[in-house]
Parts: structure tokens; sequence; C-alpha cells
């Protein structure tokens, strides 16, 4: 069937099996391996993308639910348009050491970004609550818990214009 | 996961009969129990039948005296809903509490409570608050609805456009979770109510139940203490790879006093 998108600010159209995974789609399909396939049983969050603005997890998302939807991967993460900066929270994981071998980065990005959004302040409670479904085995967690929350006020401080 | 067709109806009464017309057909809501069971072979349907394009399926409404939530509405969307919040505060904590923030993206309320996962939260939400069941063909009380392990009392074709709550005057859930998958190992919601108090238990059986002496006893006496003597028998709890019944079973007793405490507020 053919399916048609918007993928990080791209209309895209392909044809997929409907059997097709998300992950799968981008990975293999699209040449699109930002987006990390861990567990593939959505347990580890390192597919997690945003469908419509929400955190999701690609390895448990069949392609033609993306039929006239908007995808965003951690591929179209980016700091103020055009500046070919990081996006504030990978800034923030990159200042706080919140990555060790990276696998589980890009779903924690895209989590935490979907976290922080429209939240003026987040606390360490919030913060590991909506880290629940992502999974690290290096960190610990401590610096990825101390990475979203710097993050989270650097999105802030940037959607205020500061 | 082994080749299907896809269907995308707009309308409920073509969705249901597509379910009815094609052999070894499934709905799939927000997929996140069907996936996984797709990808591990456990399912293998000829056809999936997608809800997300039916019209009137999605959103939480105000009905004076109950809040009616239609099928596809995604858990997140019920924890966030202010009213939710503000008229059934514990249907809202139990929202939050289902899996991991994208399960709760995707995840929906009708999909959960036709699936009768033995360890998911809002078949005891449902059953605890006494909500009522609206398909498109008829409307079934909680109490007529969960069956068993994964069986409800859906016939064949017949899809869930919503459920109704009715407004507790106090209500609260508790749950022991599982530390990996989030499920309930145990989960209680205690709502009272003009005419008594109704306690629901997932996790820990092979399908959601009530504890009627705990309801007697909490209406009665809403406080944990009226409740922290009964125990409950093993026979028909699960053991498992993550606990055994004896443990199930005292947790009964701790999550319902914490779930009294909850909507002691």
């Amino acid at each position: 069937m053919q399916i048609s998108f918007t993928l990080n600010g791209r209309p895209t159209t392909v044809d997929v099996e409907p059997a097709t995974l998300v992950a799968e789609l981008l990975r293999e399909q699209l040449n699109m391996t930002g987006t990390h396939i861990g567990c593939d049983t959505s347990q580890c969050g390192a597919c997690v993308v945003h469908l419509d603005g929400l955190p999701v997890k690609s390895c448990t998302l069949l392609a033609p639910a993306l039929d006239g939807a908007t995808l965003l991967t951690i591929e179209g993460l980016q700091g103020a348009p055009d500046s070919n900066r990081l996006h504030p929270m990978q800034e923030a994981f990159r200042e706080n050491h919140g990555l060790q071998c990276g696998f589980c980065t890009p779903g924690m990005v895209m989590t935490a970004v979907a976290l922080a959004k429209d939240k003026p302040s987040l606390s360490e409670a919030e913060v590991r609550h909506g880290l629940e479904g992502n999974i690290c085995r290096c960190t610990g967690y401590q610096n990825i818990v101390l990475s979203v929350m710097a993050g989270a006020a650097a999105m802030n401080a940037a959607a205020k214009g500061e | 996961m082994k080749p299907f067709a896809y269907h995308q109806p707009d309308q409920i009464p073509d969705a249901a009969k597509l379910l009815t017309s094609i052999e070894d057909s499934k709905l799939v809501a927000g997929g996140m129990t069907l996936i996984p069971t797709l990808k591990q072979r456990l399912a293998s349907p000829a056809a999936l039948i997608d809800l997300s394009k039916l019209a009137g399926l999605k959103g939480i409404s105000d009905g004076g005296t109950t809040i009616t939530i239609g099928a596809m509405t995604p858990h997140a969307e019920v924890a966030a809903s202010k009213l939710v919040q503000a008229k059934i505060p514990a249907l809202a904590a139990l929202a939050s509490m289902i899996g991991d923030p994208a399960v709760r993206s995707r995840g929906t309320i009708g999909g959960s409570v036709a699936n009768n996962d033995p360890a998911a939260d809002y078949p005891a939400g449902v059953l605890g608050l006494g909500a009522t069941i609206v398909t498109s063909t008829r409307e079934v009380a909680a109490d007529k609805f969960f069956l068993g392990l994964f069986e409800t009392a859906l016939q064949p074709g017949e899809i869930i456009t919503a459920i109704r709550f009715p407004l507790p005057l106090k209500a609260g859930y508790a749950k022991f979770k599982a530390p990996a998958s989030r499920y309930a190992l145990v989960g209680v919601l205690v709502a009272k109510f003009a005419d008594g108090v109704r306690v629901a238990v997932t996790g820990a059986g092979p399908g959601v139940f009530r504890v009627p002496p705990m309801e007697q006893a909490l209406s009665q006496n809403f406080d944990p203490s009226a409740i922290a003597a009964i125990k409950i028998d093993t026979d028909g709890l699960t053991s498992d790879i993550h606990a055994e019944a004896d443990y199930r079973a005292h947790l009964v007793t701790v999550m319902a006093k914490r779930a009294v405490d909850a909507a002691l507020g």
C-alpha cells in the first residue's frame, strides 16, 4: 500500500507492506539509521520517535499508521532553524555526559524532548517517571536525568527567547 | 510478522461488516498488545481492521452525572484530561500509571478493555467504578463484561465504541507494578458511591474480580483500618515467575488499603 506522511518536515510517499514496522521502514527503506532498534519488544525505548507530536515506539507501530501523519525522528531535531547547531536537549546530553555507548541515546533524547515540551519546569521525579520506557545499560541514569533536566530548562529558555 | 491485509474503514458499520465477513480478521486500536503478539507470531490474522479512522470514537465528554470516554482515546489523553482529573481523579491517576509515555501515546481504553489482559489496569478501573461498556450494538455493565482470562462478553463483529463512567463520591487506585513491564502484579481500585463501595482487583488472578468482604467493610467504615484484617483466599490466584499466589493475596490487602488512602486524599 502507498502511504504519505511528513517526515522531519518533508512530504514523503512510500510503498510499504502493511506488516512493516515504522522502525524497519525508517532504517531499511529510508536509510535513516538514527532511530535504533534495541529490544524490538517495546521495552527499551531506543526506537522512540514523535508521531503527531507524541512520543511512540516505532518498533511497535505499523507503517500504515503514518498515513497523513507527521513524523519526527532524531535526524529531524535541530537547534535554532538553519543554525546547524544541536538541539538544546542534545547539547545537554553532551554537556552532562548523558551517554556512554550511545545506543539508547536517540530514544532517550526523543522521549526527553516530548517530556519537556510545554513544561515550565521538570522535577527529578517527573523525569524519572517520564523515562520509565527507556532503558540504558551503561550510565545508571544519573547523568541522563541531569541531562534531561538541563535540556528542559534550556528548551524553555529558548522558547522564551532568552 | 506474517503478512496481512489492512483495512481502514471510516464508519463503524463498515468495520463491523469487515470483521464478520473476513475470516480470521482482527481489530487493531493502539496496537500496544496486538503488534507485539503479531511480532512473536502468537497470532497471524489474515487481515487487520484499523479503528483509527472511525469517526466519533475519540475524546472525552461530560455527561453531568457521568463521563464518557471514546474507545479510541489514548491513555495519555485520559491522564491529562482536566475533566477526568476533576471528576474521577483516580481514573486519571490509573491512566498515568499504564506502561510508559510511549505506550500511553498509542494505547487506548477500548483496546485495553476488549483485550482484558489479566494484569491490565483499565479492567480494574472499569469494574471498580461500575462503568458501562458501550458497543456498536448494545450497552453492557462492567459486572457482566469481564468473563475471565482475555475473555469478554463481546460477540463476533461487536466493537466497543465508548466506556461510560458514573461519578463516585471518592475513588482511589493503587498498584504494585512488575518493574519490567509496568503491568500490575496487583492493582486495586476502590470506589465509594452513595449506595456502597466497590473494590476491583487486577493482576492477582486470571481476570479482574471484586472483593465483597472488603466492599461490605468499607461501606460501613471507609478507612484503610476497616480492611486491614481481611485476608484474600489464594484459591484461583495466579502463581508465576513474578510472584506466588500467597504473595499476591497479601498484596491485594496492602494495595486496597493504599487505594482507600488515595481516595481519602
